[in-house]
């Protein structure tokens, strides 16, 4: 019973991971970039959702509120892309690396002088709230997220799949020059791509903050989904979300069962082991490097 | 500009264009040798301290400038240094063979990690380099006997041959020692650059399957340059361990790996000089904001101190407007001054432009 529980537990956090990692992966298939400051987004996604929705900030409607934070980060991502990240277009990706790196701190310390840096608790409707199963508990915050994440990687697929701009946005991935020779518009694409991030990471953070409090150095938790792209290959959708849950299962059971310490490095340990082993993910659609 | 007449081959291989720059070195080595007897306690320190840096961003240039591989993850290599050296120090050795005991530990455990690594490309390393640093973070307050775990453990002072090199007793003779420590190792990575393994970094890092077709061991090469680097980060992390004298794992926080990484990106990606001009700014901006943050709250009455955060902000921005504006650093753009003086009424601001590319993609999908 208890084994279940965790396990229920570890993969609601793992979808989390998974969204987080979901973002990277956007970006990194539309634009061969990767962006570092995907957890800072997810974070300030949290935050911007808590400063509409909480009755001490503006207290507004949950879901409204929610759709309004998205929004906006879905602006902030494009903004992003438009005025910082398409000036360096065609630098080398160690570059953007360290580009977006600095962003993650400007947007740390955006967020900490707005709602300061002690922790702080989104009001959700279904808080503290559980359904008895059986002998166990599964509480509502797991059960949403497990479901938002399903519903949003189904969207996610589908835009990919079936609009205009997704497939636009899937030909820049493949060849940019060749995209750009047929008239797609790569530089708009890789904006709406990297606002589109943005959206799903505020998802991720708001999903988040519904399990605990937040604060401005919760995008650390990037490290952690960096891990579940890794695992999951670092071009495929599904793979990252398969990372994430295969991580947010394996560290509460390793907490659990394993001696101290090691559960916080055992994401880190399954992504070398898969690194060294399979250098491209499990999900590989990286190949050989051109001259 | 100034046409060098060359009589011997040598000529061609030798470190310094000519007896102005030879002469050039030499005086900046004497002014930095005679620093204690010009400035004070306090400055003495900042000195040191920005030594260090440089030594640091030395080991970090080498790999991501020389050889084209991104660490994300330096700060694991400067923990075990400092680690490894304290360690030894407080069994009894003596600095002569923990020093070089630090270097050799960060450079085995960076070559070990390397052969796995090298096969990475780019993003992948960056982010192996990454968990290692969590890794190694983690280590150390498991293997508390060794390390003092959450505690911290002091780093003994120095002695050799009767002589004291404490931080705090004698700080002029600590200065001497990181000074000498820092010539001796650009030295020897001025040489290493016109060694074959120098040039064969090089080559890895500008093509590797170009490096590959003219015969150079791509694998060897860049868990080479892995160990080097990871070995001179490991000096820098003993001497700051001294620097500090009482440390715990949060001094290698992953905000000194991003730091090491600002100070090879902008004091210049690929020159050596550009690890000196980067430990320079990383060393000199806090004191600037404390310094303005006296002077707003004096003058105007206005407390800025109270936001936390700003130093790693202000250092985002420069990072960011560096990377924008100047991608090659405080050194390309002393390049681009110098030229512009020795051409002076010839030169053009096109000169310089920078080459707009697409993307070359890694895929071949």
């Amino acid at each position: 019973m208890d084994l279940i529980q965790l396990l229920i537990g570890g993969v609601a956090s793992g979808c989390i991971y998974g969204l987080v990692a979901l973002g990277f992966v956007l970006i990194y298939k539309a634009t061969e970039g990767v962006n570092f400051a995907q957890g800072d987004m997810m974070m300030l996604g949290a935050f911007i959702a808590l400063g509409f929705v909480n009755s001490d900030h503006l207290g507004l409607a949950f879901i409204p509120g929610i759709v309004l934070a998205a929004a906006l980060m879905g602006g902030v991502g494009y903004g992003i892309d438009r005025f910082v990240v398409r000036q360096i277009f065609g630098q080398p990706q160690f570059a953007l690396v360290i580009l977006t790196i600095a962003l993650g701190f400007i947007l740390r310390f955006i967020a900490g002088s707005i709602w300061g840096y002690s922790p702080l608790v989104l009001e959700t409707p279904y808080a503290g709230q559980s359904v008895p199963l059986g002998r166990i508990n599964i509480s509502v915050a797991d059960i949403v997220t497990i479901l938002v994440t399903g519903l949003l990687t189904l969207a996610l697929w589908g835009f990919f799949a079936y609009t205009r701009t997704g497939l636009a946005a899937q030909a820049a991935s493949q060849n940019q020059m060749a995209a750009y020779i047929v008239g797609v518009p790569v530089r708009r694409i890789n904006s709406i791509i990297w606002g589109l991030s943005g959206v799903v990471a505020t998802i991720a953070g708001v999903l988040f903050a519904s399990k605990g409090a937040i604060d401005p150095n919760v995008g650390l938790l990037g490290i952690k989904a960096f891990a579940a792209a890794v695992i999951g290959g670092f071009g495929s959708l599904p793979g990252a979300l398969l990372g994430g849950i295969l991580i947010g299962v394996v560290e509460p059971l390793a907490a659990r069962y394993l001696p101290g310490g090691i559960s916080q490095m055992s994401p880190y340990i399954i992504m070398l082991a898969v690194l060294v082993t399979r250098p491209n993910g499990l999900f590989a659609q990286m190949h050989a490097k051109k001259v | 500009m100034k046409v060098i007449f060359k009589t011997s081959y040598d000529r061609d291989i030798d470190l310094h264009k000519d007896v102005w720059s030879r002469g050039r070195i030499a005086a900046l080595v004497a002014v930095m040798a005679a620093l204690p007897f010009l400035v004070g306690e306090y400055y003495l320190a900042e000195a040191t301290n920005t030594l260090i840096w440089a030594l640091a961003g030395m080991g970090l240039m080498l790999l991501v400038g020389h050889s084209g591989q991104v660490s994300l993850g330096h700060a694991a290599f400067l923990a075990i240094g400092a680690y490894t050296d304290s360690a030894l120090m407080n069994i009894g050795l003596p600095f002569v063979v923990t020093f070089p005991a630090a270097a050799l530990a960060a450079g085995l455990f960076g070559a070990l990690v390397a052969i796995p690594a090298v096969r990475m490309s780019g993003i992948y390393l960056a982010i192996a380099t990454l968990a290692l640093f969590v890794i190694v973070e983690e280590m150390i307050i498991i293997l508390e006997p060794i390390t003092g775990g959450v505690g911290g453990i002091q780093a003994p002072a120095i002695e050799i041959a009767g002589i004291s090199f404490d931080r705090y007793g004698h700080l002029d003779h600590f200065y001497w020692l990181c000074l000498t420590v820092v010539v001796a190792v650009t030295w020897a990575y001025a040489n290493l650059l016109r060694s074959p393994t120098g040039r064969s970094f090089l080559a890895v890092r500008d093509s590797e399957v170009s490096a590959r077709a003219l015969g150079i061991n791509v694998t060897r090469t860049r868990a080479l340059a892995f160990g080097l680097s990871c070995a001179m980060t490991g000096l820098a992390g003993a001497l700051m361990g001294h620097y500090i004298a009482f440390f715990n794992y949060e001094l290698f926080s992953v905000f000194i790996s991003i730091n090491l990484l600002l100070v090879v990106t902008i004091g210049g990606l690929g020159f050596i000089q550009g690890a000196f001009f980067g430990a320079i700014l990383i060393t000199a901006v806090p004191q600037l904001i404390a310094i303005l943050r006296g002077a707003a709250r004096d003058s105007l009455g206005v407390d800025i101190g109270g936001m936390p955060g700003l130093d790693t902000m202000l250092f985002a921005m420069i990072l960011v407007g560096f990377i924008i504006y100047e991608p090659t650093g405080l050194y390309g753009r002393w390049l681009k001054t110098k030229v512009w003086f020795e051409l002076f009424p010839l030169a053009r601001r096109d000169m310089f432009r920078r080459q707009k590319s697409y993307l070359k993609t890694e895929r071949q999908k």
